[in-house]
């Protein structure tokens, strides 16, 4: 949204109470998480300010011990994983449900959605005594699994969101031009539904990354994952580590996500300049 | 004349039958096609959720403890008339049963279920077990009475029959404030100790607030994110992704830092003199709401904001160009074509507090507690799964059926627009 | 009775068995389970690292909050991946009375008389004695408060404080402050009279209340200037005495407890479990455990390993006890459900 040169008054006046109201809303996200960083830094064991002196002993911590690089490690082969499987079968049913009504589609939908409301204690205790008949208590599998079911609900509810827009038509104008499905689906319908895609997986994958009560159940000692390990000990001290690994994920993320939104600039300019 | 009429119709149509034929067929394919992509998810939840859970919530209506440890006990005690005390083949049964159950943790198994009934029953039995004479030729209703007399309590043999039948209720009546009177009819509980109905009300009105409070805070960001270049948006995007890689528990101590008395909100404000005293932001409501706003506000904006990606700008300008109010071609126009995206939102917000329970744990008060907190409380800490799993599957029947409604109305309002 | 022949066994083949253990290298490690945190730490540099060196046998350290449930579930299952588990005093009592954890052999494990009397129990083995103390930031009160009954004066001492949200200790602490006797105290809790009155205590100081949840809250709350004083575990206070902050503890009127060592029903390292249990209860290593984190040691010969420091900040000091009470876990194991429901009912008025 721009403002036109030949905006009226009011129109300039509201379009900077959006802007303001946009980036308290922005710094309302981001205050908690630049609250956090400085601490991680404290020399002090409490999480509070005013910050008594400089200290790394929480990096330390973090990267000599084994515990939390391990738990790092397996949060993140477990988190992708899951979101992979997750995202497949999401897709798949969001665009099924999307095509036609069909009898029951109210108690599937509902059975889709269902991972999100039942309480996470019971999940896990169900699972537990479920997994623990098929061998899958104290796996990665396990886990992924999961993981997996309970990220599933966010990807088909923001696909199917998503799909409410899109043209079916375009879909019979692809098959009649000889596409088969399979290419129809890839290069019509996944480019225009991929925010939805994309946002459903992170939904699930920011699941599985800060979930405590079912891994807690399903994992073994060795397969600890980071939420495991930040919970670790909290009956008495919540401890400022927590900040130090918080502050690197967020530096990581950042990273990540400037190379990408560079490697997409560039892209651009690629194929403008062509 | 009918005859004729029928037979010339049936001639006009019968290629216009084909094609119907043809259509329902091609519908059913659609149907089929749709059904087999649904499929696999749906197998899959049956198979790794579905059968989990449902054994798990079974439990809230489950009773077999007794029946399983004593079933000639069970069986006897359940054709007592339930006046005075049982006779002597139940007295019999109970204390030969009674001894057997020290073997495979049976004696613990119906020790928990009795104690439901009456908190001093486990310190009862295990007395009772230990007083129980070596021979078995004696007249089993003295001994007991002899060991100890509230074997000679009617009130002690009702509490027993009461979890003689396979399934009972009492669970799911306790999670409604409700229990059987002595009479067997439903009454409240005692007024001081009445907390779940309020627990479900304040957990749907926690839920409702923040999901609100979400609409009215991601709704412009959304926007905002949508109609940006995507050089810009993507920028500002990152900052509404950070928090994302925060876990929980750093989010929550950080609003803690913020929004405690001696934090940074109350010293800020202390310091440009705007209030001279604290004030309590945090441990009640206030905290909750902060708390539970910002950790699921990006699950509101993403999908508004994808939604919003695929809606053209070009209706909102033609309605401005045709002479429409800026705010009216917005609110008429530009907004019904994001419902999809809020009604997702929405819904994905309201679900996931409904289930929040750590976040209020460590801000929240006494009375900011949802009802996840108890049914964690009832598995972990007390082992009740009968009381955890009726909370739990009270909250699933409520929670589903409410997203019926929800679903209808979203899927009525889109019939009209189109 | 299997486990008592097969420890009988190596009693008698003395060292040799044990050499021969070592020799072989035990295949499978024993899965030891704690609370975690910085009481986990102090476990591995006390506890499990030493076992491993000196046995030979592999500990897999791991950690939980509690979670009672997958206990339970381990065991209804057979699935037992967990061999040893730290736990609180009314999760051992549940445990034991439901068979989830295995009867102790004391005979075999052949410890008893080196413990205090209430690490000996029928299906755990104390590890630490810990205790919820008065605790109090001396650089806001005007003087130091000496029991529950200043902490109710909300006159002579003003600003919130910080209880335990739920019924356990709190109740205890309404009643001390309202004049029962420390022994007295649970025959008045066990009648409903004695309830109405701790709540009816409750009642004059409810506004100035703000409750904690987790352990970790408390002594965050009175470093941050949030409570002036506040109910506290004792061990988190010590380590923000060690930091320089001015925080006091109130002993007279303390409740104690003490943390378990339990072997899971089921497990099938028994043997090594008893060898790790009577390892962690010698005098030597409580006092390196107790020298990390002020909590007490079970067996009283480690007392006198540590510095005089040390000594006066631990539980189990005889100056500490005076006018302290251990926690009735039985009254809670059978009342807790009840009286945490009414708690949590008056508490949301």
């Amino acid at each position: 949204m721009s403002l036109q040169p030949y905006a009226s008054p009011i129109e300039r006046i509201w379009f900077w109470v959006f802007r303001i109201f946009c980036g308290l809303i922005l710094l309302f996200l981001m205050v908690p998480v630049l609250v956090i960083i400085p601490l991680s830094f404290s020399e002090s064991s409490f999480l509070t300010y005013p910050i008594q002196g400089f200290s790394l002993r929480w990096y330390e911590q973090i990267f000599s011990s084994g515990p939390w690089m391990d738990s790092l490690k397996n949060s993140l082969i477990v988190a992708p994983l899951a979101t992979i499987l997750a995202m497949i079968f999401g897709t798949l049913a969001a665009v099924g449900l999307n095509r036609a009504d069909f009898p029951g589609k109210g108690l599937i939908l509902a059975l889709l959605i269902s991972p999100m409301v039942v309480p996470l204690v019971i999940v896990a205790v169900g699972m537990y005594f479920f997994f623990a008949n098929l061998g899958l208590l104290n796996s990665y599998t396990g886990l992924v699994i999961a993981h997996a079911v309970l990220g599933v609900p966010f990807v088909v509810i923001t696909v199917n969101a998503t799909l409410q827009n899109f043209d079916y038509n375009q879909i019979r104008a692809g098959a009649s031009l000889g596409a088969s499905p399979l290419r129809v689906f890839f290069t019509v319908v996944l480019p225009q539904i991929i925010p939805g895609v994309a946002s459903g997986g992170l939904f699930a994958f920011a699941t599985s990354f800060d979930e405590v009560v079912v891994a807690l159940f399903i994992a073994s000692p060795t397969e600890r994952t980071l939420p495991i390990q930040m919970f670790s000990g909290i009956r008495e001290n919540i401890s400022p580590a927590i900040a130090a690994m918080a502050t690197l994920l967020i530096l990581m993320s950042v990273v990540l996500l400037l190379v990408m939104e560079f490697l997409r600039r560039r892209s651009e300019k690629l194929s403008t300049h062509r | 004349m009918t005859s004729i009429t029928a037979n010339h119709t049936a001639q006009d149509n019968q290629p216009i039958a084909g094609l119907k034929a043809q259509l329902r067929r091609a519908e059913r394919m659609k149907k089929i096609k749709a059904m087999l992509l649904v499929a696999p998810l749906a197998l899959f939840l049956m198979i790794a959720f579905v059968m989990p859970i449902s054994s798990m919530l079974w439990r809230s209506i489950d009773n077999t403890e007794v029946g399983s440890v004593m079933p000639k006990t069970a069986d006897a005690i359940l054709h007592w008339d339930g006046q005075g005390i049982p006779d002597e083949a139940v007295f019999e049964a109970f204390a030969n049963e009674l001894r057997e159950s020290r073997a495979g943790g049976g004696l613990g198994r119906i020790g928990r279920r009795l104690n439901y009934e009456d908190p001093t029953f486990r310190s009862l039995l295990t007395q009772t077990l230990r007083g129980l004479p070596a021979t078995t030729e004696v007249t089993w209703t003295e001994e007991l009475i002899g060991i100890n007399a509230r074997w000679n309590e009617t009130s002690t043999w009702l509490a027993v029959q009461r979890t003689a039948p396979t399934v009972t209720d009492r669970y799911l009546l306790a999670a409604l404030d409700l229990e059987r009177a002595e009479q067997g009819q439903i009454a409240k509980v005692a007024p001081n100790q009445r907390l779940y109905v309020e627990v479900f009300k304040r957990t749907l009105v926690i839920a409702g607030g923040v999901t609100l409070i979400c609409l009215f805070l991601g709704f412009p960001l959304a926007y905002l994110l949508a109609t940006l270049p995507t050089s810009k948006s993507n920028l500002l995007l990152i900052c509404v992704l950070l928090p994302f890689w925060t876990s929980l528990l750093v989010r929550t101590a950080a609003w803690i830092v913020l929004l405690q008395s001696g934090g940074l909100v109350n010293s800020g404000l202390m310091w440009t003199g705007i209030i001279d005293a604290p004030i309590q932001l945090v441990f009640n409501r206030i905290g909750v709401f902060f708390a539970m706003v910002h950790v699921l506000l990006p699950f509101m904006i993403l999908p508004l904001y994808s939604v919003m990606k695929s809606v053209p700008s070009t209706y909102q300008r033609a309605a401005v160009s045709l002479g429409a109010h800026p705010f009216a071609a917005f609110w008429q126009v530009y907004v019904p074509q994001t419902l999809s995206g809020i009604a997702a939102g929405t819904i994905l917000v309201f679900i996931m507090a409904l289930g929040y329970y750590i976040t209020p744990a460590l801000v929240g008060g006494p009375s900011d507690q949802m009802v996840s907190y108890y049914v964690a409380y009832y598995t972990n800490t007390t082992n009740n799964w009968g009381m955890a799993a009726a909370l739990g599957a009270l909250l699933l029947i409520v929670t589903l059926l409410l997203y019926m409604v929800y679903h209808k109305l979203v899927n009525q309002k889109q019939l009209v627009r189109s | 009775m299997k486990l008592k022949n097969k420890m009988t066994k190596q009693l008698l083949t003395g060292g040799l068995l044990t050499a021969g253990l070592a020799l072989a290298g035990n295949a499978q490690a024993l899965t030891v389970i704690s609370f975690g945190g910085a009481s986990g730490d102090a476990m591995q540099e006390a506890y499990y690292a030493p076992f491993s060196q000196q046995t030979g046998n592999a500990v897999t350290p791991g950690d939980y909050n509690g979670e009672f449930a997958r206990i339970r579930a381990m065991v209804e299952t057979g699935n037992v991946s967990w061999d040893v588990v730290e736990v609180e005093s009314p999760e051992l009592a549940r445990g034991c009375f439901e068979g989830l954890f295995e009867p102790i052999d004391w005979e075999v494990l052949g410890i008893a008389d080196d413990l205090i009397p209430a690490a000996v129990t029928e299906c755990g083995v104390g590890t630490f004695v810990w205790s919820t103390v008065l605790a109090y930031d001396a650089d806001r009160l005007p003087r130091a408060p000496e029991s529950w009954a200043d902490f109710w004066n909300v006159e002579e001492f003003p600003g919130t404080r910080g209880l335990r949200r739920g019924a356990k200790y709190t109740l205890e602490f309404a009643l001390l402050a309202d004049g029962v006797a420390v022994e007295d105290l649970y025959d008045v809790l066990a009648t409903p009279e004695g309830v109405n009155r701790a709540f009816a205590k409750l009642d004059e100081i409810k506004p100035h209340i703000q409750w904690w949840e987790a352990g970790a809250q408390p002594p965050q709350w009175l470093v941050a200037g949030d409570v002036v004083m506040s109910s506290a575990y004792n061990g988190r206070i010590a380590a923000a005495q060690e930091e320089g902050r001015n925080l006091e503890i109130v002993w007279n009127g303390s409740l104690y407890d003490l943390d378990y060592w339990a072997i899971v029903q089921g497990s099938n390292q028994a043997e090594t479990a008893y060898d790790f249990i009577r390892f962690a209860s010698q005098a030597d290593t409580q006092a390196e455990y107790s020298s990390r984190i002020p909590y007490g040691p079970v067996n009283p010969a480690a007392i006198e390993l540590l510095s005089e420091k040390q000594a006066a900040r631990m539980p189990t000091a005889d100056a500490n006890l005076e006018g302290a009470l251990a926690v009735n876990t039985d009254f809670w194991v059978d009342f807790g459900e009840e009286l945490e429901q009414r708690f949590n009912s008056w508490a949301s008025r």
